[in-house]
């Protein structure tokens, strides 16, 4: 199978170690032939996130040949997936766009619903670790359910997270309320977001809770900056960091 | 009119912690009662998904509906009147109580007077009116918009409720147990109630098929405005119309399960026609809804204001109904009230995380967060975004472009992150650091990454 690696323009700056242990764990996988993307920039979701849908349509435009050639593209970030799959509205839906964002997984999924994945001997990381299911992979890519559901149980990220040895899944008590992150909203609403990280941070310390994962490192962004700033220590891993392994206490 | 400004107005409830702790935690609370019931029932994701199919369907059907609900209801003796916006709602209000020669009236909860204003036009044309909901009574004499649809004074701690009674009904202002602030209202108003010449209410529901409305409430307001007084007006959006009696039953199950977390509403009461003696008029109001029906943006009529979106909100819960500043506020305020007025509310659709919950728990599955992005699309597409939006999308719309352009972008970024000194990093220049710490720079990015390893792979074969 081929596999194109998205790397989006946030996880490529920030939070390189995101995509470095995704791109890692792909590898992994003998069936794979994985390829960065290396001339892929962004999924547009910042500007149609702020209503410039047709000032998307350029960028969109550029991604298309990039992604084309391979058989699926694999994206370390719910919420950059979730844009692909469900608002590459800008530009004309061609059979070829619309097989392409049919092609487009996150990484949780990708593992969990396309590998399948069943163990990964490899993964290590004795201690409780707060899951934070981000809110666009939470409620429109379908990840677990969410809590407002009535609808059976289930969680990909959680199944994932326990195949790695000694790692025990904790939930804050709120534990799919939105963080604050928002995309933008983090910026032009500070107050807001700020209010709604710091109420995130402190409920995983009232929980005791020390170290978090997400399949979306925007919203860990976010939580682990507010925290910084309150003088709050906590440790925050994208979920491949621990399912490849990498994660250090 | 002036523009909202909801983060403006938001921030100072944020700031203010005892009303915020409590405004947050009641409202929450409001959702895991919401979550608890839903869950005892079975089927309730089937019923969400055919409520929301039945008032599709009556949507789609509006005029056979409507016609039908007053044909019923006119044959059972009431009086139905049509009016085509606010102005005409009111004017047939104080027609009809003049005709009847009321000059104090009580009303029960109604969102739809509420969006006509038509408390300060009765008052205007010399009409006492008395707000029989609790709530709503305290957010007249604060002389304040309700903050909530279901729970109008939700913003306010009780110390805040003494401090007004006090001021305005003349009672202690260092007693604020709820039992000895209710019954300082109870005494004032049965005082007023005893000199009410009519009666007023919204409707929940109205039937087509019985020509019956039915109100429901948690403290008989509705019911006091239609018993005690020889008139009884009933107000009611065209949208609040359903095929037939058995389908109430499901809305009846899904509204206060909703709203509050209660299987049912303390009063759901049925008015199929007048008591003896008794005139009842039923007011059918547009104000706008036919021009929403045809709009993209057509399924905000589906709503039946139960206020389980604003419950749910992570923002609503921080900064309060009143931020917003208009009739309908929360997530289905930012989506409705632009249809209202464009120009006063361009910044609402932009109070919103897409967090996606409110879509989850509405009962009848209108779709908040789709809606949001159309408003934001629709308010670009009319230049009505905000200049600090404009110059973003500006610098975006070229970093974004291609790798080339963001690589460059990120380089200067880090570079940035990397040497320039705190205090202009932390500078309101950053809009970043207004709620945030600045992100600690990687060592390298993953293209920088990428390129190594690549590299030292060619070295080693």
């Amino acid at each position: 199978m081929k596999v194109g690696f998205f790397v989006p323009c946030y996880i490529d700056m920030l939070a390189p170690q995101a995509a470095i242990s995704s791109y890692n764990l792909l590898r992994r996988f003998p069936q794979l032939q994985v390829e960065f993307i290396e001339q892929g920039a962004c999924c547009t979701l910042p500007l149609t996130d702020m209503g410039y849908t047709r000032k998307a349509c350029a960028l969109e435009k550029n991604l298309v040949p990039l992604m084309l050639p391979y058989d699926v593209i694999v994206v370390p970030s719910g919420v950059c997936t979730d844009q692909f799959r469900y608002h590459f509205d800008s530009i004309e839906q061609t059979h070829e766009v619309k097989r392409l964002r049919e092609s487009v997984f996150d990484i949780v999924e990708f593992l969990h619903d396309i590998l399948q994945v069943k163990e990964l001997p490899w993964a290590r990381f004795p201690h409780r670790v707060a899951l934070h299911n981000g809110c666009h992979s939470l409620r429109f890519l379908h990840q677990a359910r969410p809590s407002e559901l009535m609808i059976p149980d289930f969680s990909k990220p959680e199944a994932l997270l326990k195949m790695v040895d000694g790692l025990e899944v904790c939930y804050a008590t709120r534990r799919d309320e939105c963080c604050g992150f928002g995309g933008t909203f983090s910026m032009w609403d500070a107050p807001c977001a700020g209010q709604q990280g710091l109420d995130k941070v402190n409920d995983y310390v009232a929980n005791g809770l020390e170290y978090v994962t997400s399949a979306d490192f925007s919203c860990l962004l976010h939580q682990q900056t507010v925290a910084r700033k309150h003088g709050i220590n906590l440790k925050m891993f994208y979920i491949a960091e621990l399912l490849n392994g990498d994660a250090k206490p | 009119m002036k523009q909202v400004n909801q983060v403006k107005l938001g921030a100072r409830f944020i700031a203010d912690t005892p009303h915020r702790v409590s405004h947050d935690r009641c409202l929450w609370a409001a959702r895991m009662r919401r979550d608890k019931v839903a869950s005892e029932i079975p089927g309730w994701e089937e019923m969400r998904a055919l409520a929301s199919q039945i008032k599709r369907h009556t949507l789609s059907n509006l005029d056979e509906y409507l016609r039908q609900f007053e044909q019923r209801a006119t044959a059972n003796g009431v009086h139905i009147h049509w009016a085509r916006d606010a102005e005409a709602h009111n004017a047939t209000v104080l027609r009809l109580l003049k005709e009847h020669g009321a000059t104090v009236v009580t009303k029960g909860k109604s969102m739809l007077m509420d969006e006509c204003d038509m408390r300060p036009y009765l008052e205007k044309n010399g009409i006492e009116v008395y707000e029989a909901d609790l709530g709503e009574r305290i957010q007249q004499l604060d002389n304040q918009r309700p903050s909530h649809i279901v729970m109008p004074a939700i913003h306010k701690l009780r110390s805040d409720v003494a401090a007004l009674f006090a001021k305005k009904l003349g009672s202690d202002p260092a007693n604020d147990d709820p039992r000895y602030l209710n019954s300082v209202m109870r005494r004032d108003m049965r005082r007023n109630y005893v000199r009410v010449q009519a009666g007023m209410s919204g409707v929940n529901f109205a039937v087509a098929e019985t020509g019956a409305i039915v109100v429901c409430t948690n403290e008989g307001n509705a019911d006091i405005s239609a018993a005690l007084p020889p008139l009884y007006i009933a107000s009611m959006g065209i949208e609040k119309v359903i095929p037939r009696q058995c389908d109430l039953a499901l809305f009846i199950r899904l509204l206060s399960r909703s709203a509050l977390g209660l299987s049912i509403t303390q009063y759901t009461s049925h008015y199929l026609r007048p008591r003896p003696g008794q005139e009842m008029h039923v007011i059918i109001v547009d104000n706008g809804r036919s021009r929403r029906l045809a709009g993209e943006y057509w399924e905000v009529l589906k709503c039946i204001r139960c206020g389980a979106c604003m419950n749910t909100c992570p923002v609503f819960r921080r900064t309060s109904g009143l931020s917003y500043d208009a009739p309908y506020m929360g997530p289905i305020g930012i989506v409705l009230e632009p249809s209202y007025n464009l120009n006063r509310y361009a910044r609402l659709p932009y109070s919103c995380t897409h967090c996606g919950s409110c879509g989850n728990v509405c009962p009848v599955k209108v779709p908040i967060p789709e809606l949001v992005f159309y408003w934001r699309d629709l308010i670009v597409r009319k230049h009505k975004d905000e200049l600090t939006h404009r110059l973003e999308e500006g610098m975006l719309k070229y970093v974004l472009l291609d790798a080339r352009n963001l690589s460059l972008a990120e380089k200067l970024g880090l570079w940035g992150l990397r040497t320039l000194p705190e205090s202009l990093l932390d500078s309101p220049l950053n809009p970043w650091a207004r709620a945030h710490a600045n992100p600690e720079p990687p060592q390298e990015t993953f293209r920088q990454y990428y390129n190594r390893i690549h590299r030292s792979d060619h070295t080693d074969s």
